[in-house]
């Protein structure tokens, strides 16, 4: 008896664990041997944990199982309570474009023969047969653009680490995902890492680079495992080292651990921090990719880029290409999180509205209440109102809105949200985690904890001055922490006006 | 690894002998430390100054930069709480809110009786399944009121009447 049950964190953080301990009981109460598979996560959270059985090669899902739900496992499979019908066919399912995550959830992630099956090391192949600056043209030929949020071409990228001069190049992988509502890179490292690992070999080839690293936040243990772990096997079969799968050039990798700072999701704020020393923004000029870590050329890449690298080289930047809107290309991995019905993990084309991806996708709010707003892109990303919800997810699309679609979290509120409250929360934030290099980001952020403080005692006076320190805060901050913090906060103030108004407290 | 050395210093010469060779190894070591010792111990920092051949003022600095890092013992067991947008959305606040009268701390403070330390953290990656918390290094999702109790009781600690 073949069975599938995920590892992954959010399927441990609902119980899969000891329904996996109830099902060795179980499965020995019964004399039966049970091959278990502790996969990565369908995606579907609100049914986790999930348990796929195999039955006439079809893996029929049953969710959100209990350790009261397993001894039904081992009787009539069609009559089971959570019984939900093949995995494949669920709408969840169906409705996807799965390319970055097609084999998450799907295969055993530290199984090389099980990752070589499902299409595994095909883009790598193909790459080490193509050269430098071939491999460099098909990515930008791709249209990938940073998965981070910053959105820029990684082709370009690429193309400057590789024609920098020096002894030395580095990959460093930026898995610092440390925007509330985002998912995406845990996901993919604990359910199929040896993607990650296959796309920086891809990135090093590309660029001459022979050493690689994950910087990987401590907020995510499972995920550290488990790449640790991949990294130790993908060494043993050859496919990192001396010479990549016995016939390329070399390249190994390190996972580091952070260390609990948000803005070492920056980049050079990381590549500080990976070197040993406070993880301090530096200011650009010179760009990573010709002064990175260690002064070296370096390519800072996000989990979901480098990871959908391979799959780009295994079917084609063509066919990559051919999904999405205007600059907007391939698909992107949603996080539907927060406040809604059915949240979880959703890749498909940009250009989807946030009506079709709540509405419909995610089945509205959890609670049951209206949505009131939408926190698009993290904790530096604009709250939307309503009637902003037609707007198609790309990137050009939500920065001519005052937004950012960032790593493509999506986290909803039901109407008993304050957004006065989130505005202060935003600068709140800022304050605690601000690298203190730039001052708009460092004084600017108390400063604004005050000020939305004075607006909730009724001072409308502050309301200009808060605005003001907005601009101020968004033209002369070094990074994008003290740069976009004003965009969940003017975003607030701007839609949920009502929030903001001394009538509110007249009004409770 | 083997068995942990009870001097600090023996533990300090195998932690740096281990990451000799590591390029910026300064976050590793001091993880190893605090992994190995519970917290940065103030003895730990000239060590580790001299061997990277750079000032203690500079490790103070990488220490007292993160918050992973601590300079005293936490509690027997640490409790971290998310208190992130989508942990919000869900109740996080509140459930914050029972947390801290139930312990009788503060964010970042131990129970008199040092059991428990209480930790905010932004964002474990379980926005799906909010309001999220990581007990001793564990996972657990849809953490309310109840349920808080019921974990802080499965760890064996008398809750605050």
């Amino acid at each position: 008896m073949k069975i599938y049950l995920p590892r992954d964190a959010a399927a441990k953080a609902l119980g899969a664990d000891d329904v996996a301990t109830a099902l060795q009981v179980e499965a020995a109460h019964h004399g039966v041997t049970v091959d278990l598979v502790r996969n990565g996560s369908r995606g579907m959270v609100w049914l986790e944990p999930l348990i796929e059985v195999v039955q006439n090669g079809a893996r029929l899902a049953f969710g959100p199982m209990t350790v009261a739900d397993v001894p039904g496992l081992f009787g009539d499979l069609a009559a089971h309570p959570k019984a939900l019908g093949p995995t494949d066919d669920l709408p969840w399912m169906k409705a996807q474009t799965r390319l970055t995550f097609a084999r998450v959830g799907v295969i055993d992630p530290l199984s090389l023969d099980d990752y070589r099956a499902h299409g595994g090391l095909t883009g790598l192949a193909k790459a080490l047969g193509m050269g430098s600056e071939a491999i460099v043209a098909e990515v930008t030929a791709s249209g990938l653009r940073g998965r981070g949020g910053a959105g820029f071409p990684t082709g370009i990228k690429w193309k400057t680490v590789a024609g920098a001069k020096a002894d030395r190049k580095y990959i460093v992988c930026n898995a610092d995902e440390g925007d509330s509502g985002t998912f995406a890179d845990r996901m993919l490292m604990e359910g199929d890492p040896f993607t990650l690992i296959e796309g920086m070999i891809i990135a090093g080839v590309a660029v001459g680079a022979t050493k690689g690293y994950v910087y990987l936040r401590s907020e995510y243990p499972d995920a550290i495992e488990v790449m640790t772990e991949a990294v130790v096997l993908a060494r043993a079969a050859g496919i990192l080292g001396k010479s990549v799968l016995g016939s390329g050039p070399a390249f190994d990798m390190e996972i580091r651990t952070g260390a609990g700072a948000y803005v070492c999701g920056e980049e050079t704020s990381l590549l500080n921090s990976l070197e040993g020393k406070r993880g301090v923004v530096r200011a650009k000029p010179p760009l990573p990719a010709l002064e990175g870590f260690l002064g070296k050329p370096t390519v800072v890449n996000n989990v979901i880029s480098l990871a959908t690298v391979p799959a780009i080289f295994e079917m084609g930047a063509a066919f990559y290409k051919g999904f999405g809107l205007g600059r907007s290309l391939g698909t992107i991995p949603l996080q539907i999180a927060g406040n809604v019905a059915r949240g979880g993990l959703f890749e498909c084309a940009f250009g989807l509205s946030l009506t079709q991806i709540i509405d419909e996708i995610a089945g509205g709010t959890a609670s049951g209440r209206p949505v009131k707003a939408v926190q698009v892109g993290g904790p530096l990303g604009a709250y939307f109102p309503r009637a902003m919800f037609h707007l198609p997810f790309g990137y050009e699309e939500y920065a001519s809105a005052d937004g950012l679609i960032g790593h493509a979290g999506i986290v909803v509120f039901d109407d008993s949200a304050d957004m006065l409250k989130q505005a202060r929360f935003a600068m709140e934030f800022c304050a605690i985690e601000s690298c203190g290099k730039c001052t708009p980001c460092r004084i600017g952020a108390v400063r604004g904890v005050e000020t939305i403080d004075r607006i909730a005692r009724g001072d409308t006076a502050a309301i200009p001055l808060l605005t003001d320190l907005c601009q101020t805060m968004k033209a002369g901050s070094l990074c994008a922490l003290g740069g976009f913090t004003p965009y969940p906060v003017m975003s607030a103030l701007t839609h949920f006006p009502d929030d903001f108004s001394p009538m509110k407290e007249a009004a409770e | 690894m083997s068995p942990v050395p009870v001097n600090l210093s023996d533990l300090m010469t195998e932690i740096l002998a281990d990451h000799r060779d590591l390029e910026g190894s300064l976050l590793p070591i001091l993880h190893a430390v605090q992994a190995a010792w519970g917290y940065v111990p103030q003895e730990a920092l000239p060590i580790i100054a001299h061997d990277l051949n750079i000032t203690r003022a500079e490790v103070h600095g990488v220490i007292s930069f993160y918050h992973d890092f601590r300079e005293e013992p936490a509690g027997r067991h640490v409790v971290k709480l998310c208190r992130a947008e989508a942990c919000q959305s869900m109740g996080a606040d509140r459930v914050a809110g029972h947390a801290q009268r139930r312990l009788g701390v503060d964010w970042h403070g131990t129970t008199a009786d040092g059991a428990v330390t209480l930790e905010p953290v932004f964002c474990l990656g379980l926005c799906a399944c909010a309001p999220a918390a990581l007990i001793d290094g564990r996972v657990v999702g849809r953490v309310d009121e109840a349920r808080f109790d019921a974990l802080v009781a499965e760890i064996g600690v008398g809750v605050m009447a």
